[in-house]
This record gives C-alpha cells, sequence and structure tokens, in this order.
C-alpha cells in the first residue's frame, strides 16, 4: 500500500490529536485507555469515508483546526458543530466529500458541542504504540509523537485515492446526536453508591451541575450542591481501577465525570454514565449545564442498541 | 477481612468490580492477583481489560458482547476452582536510589516529622522489601507497601505540580516511584535511575503487580552505571 502526505497542519488550534477507539489490555500496567472521547462520531467518520471504524482521525477540540490537504482526499467530519469551511465556503458535516489538492478545511468556531472528529480516506498512517494510534498526552506516547499537533505537522494516509470513489455518502439526520448546552446524561448507581446518604443521592439526581473550564481529557470537573458523604467515612476509599464516565466524588463534594485519562482513582464514585451516553460527554464544554437521570441495567442496554443500530444501518447503506 | 465469596459491584454497563477484601493486606492482594493469573489463562468472551488494585479486580467488558450476570457466573467459577500452579513466583526488582539534597527534597522534612536523623529515614526506608501492591495513577507507577510504621508520613498538604520522573516517594504506609513526570503529593526521599515505564519497549515496565521491590542506596557519582541499561 502507497503511503502519501495527504495533511498538512497549518493551524492546530487549542488542540488537536491523533486518536482512535483507544488503547485496552494494558492497565494493569497503569495504561489508560486514551482514545477518541466521542467514538461515535469517528465510528461514523471513518464509515464514511471507507475505513475501518477503528482507524484513528483527528479529535479537533472547539476551535481553530486548519488543514491543507497535500493530495486529492475524502474526508468527513461528524461531531460537534465547530462550523466548518472548506476554502471559503461552509462544509457539510456528517458527509463524506473530496477535498483536492491545496485546498484548506477550517473549523472557525463552536456552534454545538465540542469536539469534532475528521476520517480521512486512508486513515492516518502512524506506527501503533501498545496497540494503539491514539495520543497519551499527559505520559507522551502514542499517536504523533506523543503530543497535539503542531503547525507543520505532516500526515500521511494509506492509498487515499483508493477511497475517492466513496465520496458523497451521508449518515441519516435521524442516527445524529442533538448537543445542546443543557445535558440530560444517564447512568447507573456506581460502585459507592451506598456510601452516600439518600439527601446527596437526591440532590445528585435533582439538580443541574454547571461544568468548571478546569475540563479536560481526564475529566469534567463540575460545581453544584456539594454530595456529602455519609458521616463518619473517610475522605478517600483504597484505590481501584475506574473506567470513563465514573462520576466521583472528593472531598468538596464536587464531583468529577472521568474520561478517558484515568484508570485508577482512590474517591468515591456516585454514579456510572451508561455506554449509550458516553460519546456525548465530549461534546459538553464548559459553562454547560449537566443533569443525571438514573436508569437501569436493561435500559442502558436498550439504549446501547439503539445508537449501535444506526451504525449498523451505516454499515449496510455503505454495503 | 476476606470477602468469601467476593463482592460484586456494578461499575455502569461496561466494568464490574470484584472485591476480594476489605483492606490494604497482603493475603487479600494475593489473591486479586490469582484471580487475575486465572482469567489471563482463561479469557472470558467480552472481557477488554482487567486492572488489579490492593483488595479488587476491575474487568472491563463489551457490553454488547457479554454482561454483568454472566460474567459474575463465570468469575465466581473460576475464583472457586483453586489451582495454585498458576500462580507464579514474583519477581524482586533491586532499585537504586540516590537520597536526600536535590534528588530527595523532603528528606529532611520528614526526618525533622518523625525525629530522627536523615540517615535512619533512609535505613528504614531500604530496610523493607516491598510488594507491589497495585499499578496505576500514571503508567508504571507501582504503589509499594508496607511503609515501617515508623516512617507512615501524612501526604504533603500542598500537592507538588512538577514531580520529577524518577523520584522516590512516600505517604501514609506506601513508597513508589514516579515512572514519568507528573503532579503528586507524596514526599520525595530520592531519585532512581531505573526507566520504570516506556510505551516502546515489552512488557512496558519491569514490575507486575505482585512483585518485589528493594531499594538500596547509592552515590550520585553511581548513577551513570543505571542510565545505559534497559531496566
Amino acid at each position: 500500500m502507497d503511503i502519501v502526505e495527504s495533511l498538512e497542519i497549518i493551524s492546530p488550534g487549542p488542540l488537536t490529536t491523533v486518536q482512535d477507539l483507544g488503547r485496552y489490555g494494558f492497565g494493569r500496567y497503569g495504561v489508560p485507555p486514551s482514545g477518541a472521547l466521542d467514538s461515535f462520531s469517528l465510528r461514523v467518520a471513518n464509515l464514511l469515508v471507507g475505513n475501518s471504524e477503528a482507524e484513528a482521525g483527528l479529535e479537533i477540540t472547539l476551535m481553530g483546526l486548519k488543514v491543507r490537504a497535500l493530495t486529492a482526499l475524502v474526508v468527513a467530519l461528524c461531531g460537534g458543530d465547530l462550523q466548518p469551511y472548506l476554502n471559503d465556503r461552509p462544509f457539510d458535516m456528517w458527509r463524506s466529500q473530496i477535498v483536492r489538492k491545496g485546498d484548506t478545511l477550517f473549523l472557525k468556531a463552536p456552534r454545538s458541542g465540542c469536539r469534532a472528529y475528521l476520517a480521512v480516506g486512508g486513515g492516518i498512517s502512524l506506527a501503533p504504540v501498545l496497540a494503539s494510534k491514539s495520543t497519551n498526552l499527559a505520559s507522551t506516547f502514542g499517536g504523533y509523537e506523543g503530543r497535539s499537533l503542531r503547525k507543520g505537522d505532516l500526515l500521511c494516509s494509506g492509498a487515499p485515492e483508493h477511497h475517492l470513489r466513496i465520496a458523497g455518502k451521508a449518515f441519516k439526520p435521524e442516527g445524529r446526536p442533538s448537543y445542546k448546552g443543557d445535558w440530560l446524561i444517564r447512568a447507573l448507581p456506581g460502585p459507592q453508591n451506598q456510601d452516600f446518604p439518600e439527601e446527596s443521592k437526591r440532590l445528585f439526581l435533582d439538580s443541574p451541575f454547571k461544568v468548571s473550564s478546569q475540563s479536560d481529557r481526564t475529566g469534567i470537573r463540575l460545581s453544584g450542591p456539594a454530595l456529602h458523604r455519609k458521616r463518619n467515612l473517610a475522605d478517600s476509599i483504597v484505590s481501584e481501577g475506574v473506567v470513563p464516565g465514573a462520576i466521583q466524588v472528593p472531598g468538596d463534594g464536587q464531583p468529577i465525570i472521568l474520561l478517558v485519562e484515568t484508570i485508577t482513582g482512590g474517591y468515591r464514585k456516585m454514579a456510572t454514565v451508561i455506554s449509550a451516553d458516553l460519546p456525548l460527554l465530549a461534546q459538553i464544554k464548559p459553562g454547560d449545564r449537566v443533569r443525571f437521570q438514573e436508569v437501569s441495567m436493561a435500559e442502558a442496554r436498550t439504549a446501547l442498541q439503539e445508537r449501535e443500530n444506526h451504525i449498523n444501518l451505516l454499515k449496510k447503506n455503505l454495503g | 477481612m476476606f470477602y468469601e465469596p467476593p463482592v460484586f459491584r456494578i461499575m455502569g454497563d461496561r466494568a464490574l468490580l470484584v472485591e476480594l477484601g476489605d483492606q490494604i493486606n497482603p493475603s487479600i492482594n494475593e489473591k486479586v492477583r490469582e484471580l487475575l493469573l486465572k482469567l489471563d489463562r482463561r479469557p472470558l468472551d467480552g472481557v477488554m481489560e482487567l486492572v488489579p488494585s490492593y483488595r479488587s479486580l476491575m474487568v472491563v467488558y463489551d457490553p454488547l458482547k457479554t454482561g454483568f450476570d454472566r460474567l459474575r457466573e463465570a468469575i465466581l467459577e473460576l475464583h472457586e476452582a483453586s489451582d495454585p500452579s498458576l500462580v507464579s513466583e514474583p519477581k524482586t526488582l533491586a532499585v537504586p536510589v540516590v537520597y536526600g539534597g536535590e534528588w530527595g527534597p523532603d528528606l529532611e522534612w520528614v526526618a525533622d516529622f518523625h525525629k530522627i536523623s536523615p540517615e535512619e529515614v533512609i535505613a528504614l526506608h531500604v530496610g523493607t522489601t516491598y510488594r507491589v501492591y497495585m499499578i496505576g495513577f500514571t503508567p508504571g507507577y507501582p504503589y509499594l507497601g508496607e511503609l515501617p510504621e515508623a516512617l507512615a508520613t501524612p501526604r504533603r498538604e500542598t500537592p507538588r505540580t512538577v514531580v520529577p520522573q524518577g523520584s522516590v516517594a512516600i505517604a501514609q504506609r506506601q513508597t513508589g516511584i514516579y515512572p514519568v513526570q507528573s503532579p503528586g503529593g507524596w514526599h520525595i526521599l530520592g531519585w532512581t535511575p531505573i526507566k520504570l515505564f516506556d510505551a516502546n519497549h515489552w512488557p512496558p515496565t519491569p514490575l507486575e503487580m505482585g512483585d518485589r521491590v528493594q531499594f538500596f542506596p547509592i552515590q550520585k557519582e553511581e548513577v551513570g552505571r543505571w542510565t545505559s541499561s534497559k531496566a
């Protein structure tokens, strides 16, 4: 397969990284999964350009990314609407399109959501580190030299010309999530739910929480009513494994939704966001409001099945 | 106290915790290790990740392939099946440490806190063979225990925003080594040239849960003997 230079970073914006569906199997060595926060959007973008859904793409945070095509490519942009432009014209999201050599794609500012995912037909050619192309920023490995993208970086793709004929495929609007600034996130009771008194559990489910600016790929920090633990319990617990979506409550009672850059933790978990809603967490931005709804395991399963049905339908349509 | 049978806790629709006891204790931790090894030997369908910790094993799974009830049943069966041949001997890693000065900026403070000399702190720290209870916090970070009671020290009131790679530190009844530069709230006693995490090397860390660590003091002039060789 011919690997060719496909994209040049003209401007990276505040944070653009290479991510795939994450790094699993190394948690016992303290290695967190990393990976696209909104795995749903990355999977759809990949499928639209004829890639494996697990291929790496660019995770673009909020705004400012500008890339130049170094050859003819098919690309798709999914996830948060960051007002993309191809040269000077608005560029459709959730649809694969051809960009010609020399074209520039620019993401101006968020209209809805927080992160967009750019997939390139032919993928991002990088050697996997610990079985994944995802960037681990804190420990500086994986992705593009273990760091976020910078001006002048060149990305390569494998035989992008073979993907051009797929251009024009779209993901049906009914499958696209809506990203309003008021979120209702579904969750199951967490592993230490019993350590919180009824009043804290009620406050957790009945109160809106505001998203702090101190949020990143490690976690979404929320502020709202303090969620106290039961009296006579220590501040922390014996450290244990944690998953993305675990909602931990440190000593100050302000919950944090853990994301993909953490593998162990020593605080109590009030609840865990269900798999179907994990991709939405990527689209929550500082200043948004979040409420939680408790669901059952059966409801979580149904919700996930519904989401997967949209992906399966897309795969069927793409043949 | 052991939990027999183990306690299963739901962590969302894609993970569960198997708790084998209620505290930090070598025999409970060894039970966790046994279960980990059994699951390595007999992988269960749909399981993506196993994360052992002090007293529990986290099992992360693909919810489209398996579920809590099915996994609980299979894990209980494995847990009850005794197979001592599974438990391989732990390794012992000797870790050289330059104590004090710029290499261990908290050594004096810790000595003052316990009203002993820095030399006594070092003697206590190297006088125990530690168990790797778990690896977590950052890639390759070993949680080692237990520190002698005489060295038990509360965490720093204000965590440092930057702890250099290789720092050897203590907090409460634990000691650890920072494999990558990160923030940290433990007291830094010294520094080791041994590399504890390398994503491009297999395995990425020389230690596994259940292994042993023995520290020994070196002079800063000797550091070069370890920096060129692989850990």
